[in-house]
């Protein structure tokens, strides 16, 4: 937890100390950590001077920041329109099924975590989804699997 | 790098980067957009470079990565100069060929362009997608390394900075860009001129000036392609829009979903710190001026212009009554302009072009042209800009190629959440901002979303209702409720739950919603459901009156069958069936067990398309199973 601290106070330390930097700030800790502890939103608070509650309040509204441990990896299925018109909703219910959690959740490895996201920008490329960094274009519920298999 | 103190001191670097370039040498050019990069552009570069260099042709072949070019169905794109020759879906392996082709001065006939008639086409401008596009705000994309800001301004770049800052006044910038009649890109349509105006006239400093590129509209995705591309063309439009505002602060609000823009565009920016191009004293004008740049967090709701606002100041990003508007009191209470990318990109065109040329292109009331993202059902999807006016056909059928598969046309989705559904009949309509709105629909951002026969615009409705559901903030009561509501009514609809009534309930909600509601999400909320309603009211009643999805999508209310007439009987559908509800063996027709079909549609994917023999039933009972002794399958002699 030290190092975690420290690395947070890393973070914050590349910033002016003025609330409105939060949001940034909550950006870089979820980059790092894949979540948003206690802790670290206690330290945040410390050092901004921004109160504990309006804090959890950003965290809590958006939804790229986690204030539960998430996976080693984050799986990301774009459910914008154009996914959609193309069968995005199988690639759910296919990721769903594989991986056994519902969007938003994590298996109990720890080793993935689901998320349904609003648009990724590569409609043309429809249904995407995205594990980590890696873009996976014209998805289909049959590519599911081995993909998942190259990341352990 | 030197600063740059003077117009001259630009033109004169200028001169010296077109003057180290030879046109007429050869330069591969690689998309790397984030689509491009899906499709695997990212790995194909290195191999280009070690290809290049492999076949002794250091120094007489450049190598560019562009942004994106907008065939991203096609992509990664290649393009080699100055010929302008496009190989599509290239791969690693291709590299060697391509390089060799240069060499020998050859092409690559398996990579070209085919058109419908199976002819090879060698040159980007002349494949269809683009010929019948006008390029002007999205053309410079393919031309330079959005890495390189000696690129932008080997294409021309920040000349139109410059023009500004020495030869006119801030009332004159404005009285161009009114003149222009450039109109907001990012949704509204509202006139930049006097917006920007407004902000101007506006009392309290600091003033501010921001670019939404929080382009969360699903389905649309110029902005983020615009940014990545050709950053400094954006900055550029902002500078000169901060100048004849009288701002000196500038954000960019970026989406958190779109990490490729966020560096390209940090990138630019130090660039352009570095030439003096932004900063105190920009070309020693006297004119300083600084961009901070924001990343969002995943919130469709913050792209709204007062939540943007709030936003940058470190809060939760939620819209405010606009009784004053944010062009008189945004951040911090300042006068702040918010225009999106598409709109800031098209500012140095019109100062360096005119207000004249600028006007005319397009229509009375719609100048200019404008980027669509061309995506769903139809053959060629990507980014194509046409000027204002062209007709949806056009767009559609001569640069998007069709719908796939033969199939019908049915509706074009446009505007996003709060934009609405424009069905066939109105395939000849003109696209500008006026058009669009007569249509019950919106220009938005500039997503088109196309839908075939087999899209059903019930689901679709419910589809973006769901959205708005999950994206509305909460605030106020008729957004928050009235959705919830609406995705309620909707749910029992396509779940075969629908009631006689269910329809007129939701167009009151909808009044409500669009009349009481605080922000531009919730009052347009209703839109994909008020469109729909009014120009397919037959699907929604076939739905709730027949318990039938005509167009077979709504797991609900469709069964899967096997033909035993065409059944042959492989057992692939049997073995991929996840819940096994598929019974019959090798020679044994087979039977889906309706009570343990989930509808998941595997079988109908995994049937051998020359057996056809899966369908999908929607109102009407399925045949019952035929007779045991009947499913041996007796093959026909050869």
């Amino acid at each position: 937890m030290a190092t975690q601290l420290a690395k947070v106070n890393e973070i914050i330390d590349k910033y002016p100390a003025r609330p409105s930097v939060l949001i940034q700030l909550l950006l870089d800790i979820q980059g790092q950590f894949n979540w948003i502890s206690r802790e670290t939103i206690q330290c945040v608070s410390d050092r901004l001077g921004v109160p504990v509650s309006q804090i959890y309040r950003v965290a809590s509204f958006y939804k790229a920041m986690s204030l539960k441990p998430r996976g080693k990896h984050v799986v990301n299925v774009c459910l914008g329109t154009a996914c959609h018109v193309r069968g995005a909703n199988r690639l759910m219910s296919k990721m769903e099924d594989t991986l056994g959690i519902k969007p938003g959740e994590t298996t109990e490895d720890k080793k993935f975590s689901l998320e349904r996201v609003n648009c990724l920008g590569c409609c043309a490329l429809g249904p995407v989804m995205l594990v980590d960094k890696d873009y996976h274009g014209k998805m289909t519920p049959a590519r599911v699997e081995p993909i998942l298999k190259d990341y352990k | 790098m030197a600063r740059l103190n003077s117009p001259e001191a630009l033109e004169k670097l200028r001169q010296e980067i077109t003057a180290g370039r030879d046109p007429d040498k050869p330069c591969i050019t690689l998309c790397s957009g984030t689509a491009c990069n899906a499709n695997g552009s990212e790995k194909i570069a290195p191999v280009f470079a070690a290809e290049i260099e492999k076949q002794g042709l250091k120094g007489e072949v450049d190598l560019r990565r562009t942004g994106c070019h907008g065939f991203c169905e096609r992509g990664p794109i290649v393009v080699i100069y100055p010929e302008e020759i496009c190989y599509l879906q290239v791969q690693p392996g291709d590299a060697a060929e391509i390089v060799q082709s240069i060499k020998e001065k050859k092409l690559v006939e398996r990579l070209l362009y085919k058109d419908a008639s199976g002819a090879r086409i060698a040159h980007e401008p002349e494949i269809p997608f683009y010929k019948n596009q006008q390029q002007v705000v999205f053309g410079f994309n393919r031309k330079i390394d959005p890495r390189s800001i000696d690129d932008y301004l080997a294409v021309g770049g920040y000349r139109a900075l410059a023009k500004v800052l020495f030869k006119m006044t801030p009332e004159q910038v404005l009285e161009e860009v009114k003149k222009a009649n450039l109109r907001g890109r990012g949704g509204g349509g509202f006139p930049t001129g006097r917006k920007w105006e407004t902000t101007r006239d506006a009392p309290g400093e600091p003033k501010y000036v921001i670019v939404n590129a929080d382009e969360g509209d699903p389905g649309a995705y110029m902005d983020r392609s615009l940014l990545e591309g050709n950053p400094h063309s954006v900055l550029e439009g902002l500078i000169i829009g901060a100048y004849a505002i009288g701002s000196h602060q500038g954000f960019i609000y970026v989406r958190a979903e779109y990490p490729l823009a966020v560096e390209n565009v940090n990138i630019a920016i130090r660039q352009a710190r570095e030439y003096g191009l932004l900063g105190e004293n920009i070309l020693g004008s006297g004119f300083g001026f600084t961009i901070d740049v924001h990343r969002g967090a995943g919130a469709f709701v913050s792209g709204e212009s007062s939540a943007l606002m709030t936003a940058i100041e470190g809060k939760v990003g939620e819209p405010r009554p606009k009784y004053v508007r944010t062009a008189v009191s945004g951040i911090w209470d300042r006068p702040s302009n918010l225009n999106n990318v598409e709109t800031w990109a098209n500012v140095p065109l019109i100062i360096g072009r005119g207000a004249d040329w600028f006007a005319s292109i397009g229509t009375k009331g719609s100048k200019g042209t404008k980027i669509f993202s061309l995506v769903g059902k139809v053959n060629n999807t990507g980014l194509v800009e046409v000027p204002m006016g062209v007709t949806l056909r056009r767009i559609i059928f001569d640069i998007g190629g069709g719908i796939p598969g033969g199939k019908k046309f049915k509706a074009v989705q446009t505007g996003g959440p709060s934009g609405g559904m424009i069905p066939e009949k109105f395939l000849d309509a003109p696209v500008d901002f006026d058009e669009l709105t007569k249509l019950d629909s919106m220009m938005g951002s500039g997503g088109m979303i196309v839908m075939d026969e087999d899209t059903c615009v019930v689901d679709v409705a419910r589809y973006f209702i769901d959205f708005l559901c999950d994206e509305s903030c909460g605030k106020c009561v008729p957004c928050r409720e009235g959705l919830k509501h609406m995705r309620e009514i909707l749910n029992d609809i396509v779940g075969g739950r629908g009631k006689p009534g269910d329809i007129e309930l939701m167009e009151g909600l909808s009044k409500i919603m669009a009349r009481a509601s605080l922000c531009a999400l919730g009052q347009t909320a209703p839109n994909p459901v008020m469109t729909t309603i009014h120009y397919f009211r037959d699907e929604y009643e076939a739905h709730v009156n027949e318990k039938r999805c005509p167009a077979l999508v709504c797991k609900e209310l469709i069964a899967y069958h096997i033909d035993p007439a065409r059944c042959q009987a492989c057992m692939i559908c049997g073995r991929e069936c996840p819940v096994n509800a598929i019974s019959g063996g090798k020679g044994i027709i087979h039977v889906i067990d309706q009570q343990k079909c989930t509808r998941c549609g595997t079988c109908l994917d995994v049937c051998p398309a020359r057996f056809r023999a899966v369908t999908k039933l929607s109102g009407e009972p399925v045949p019952a199973a035929i007779p045991e002794r009947e499913r041996v399958l007796v093959r026909e002699k050869k």
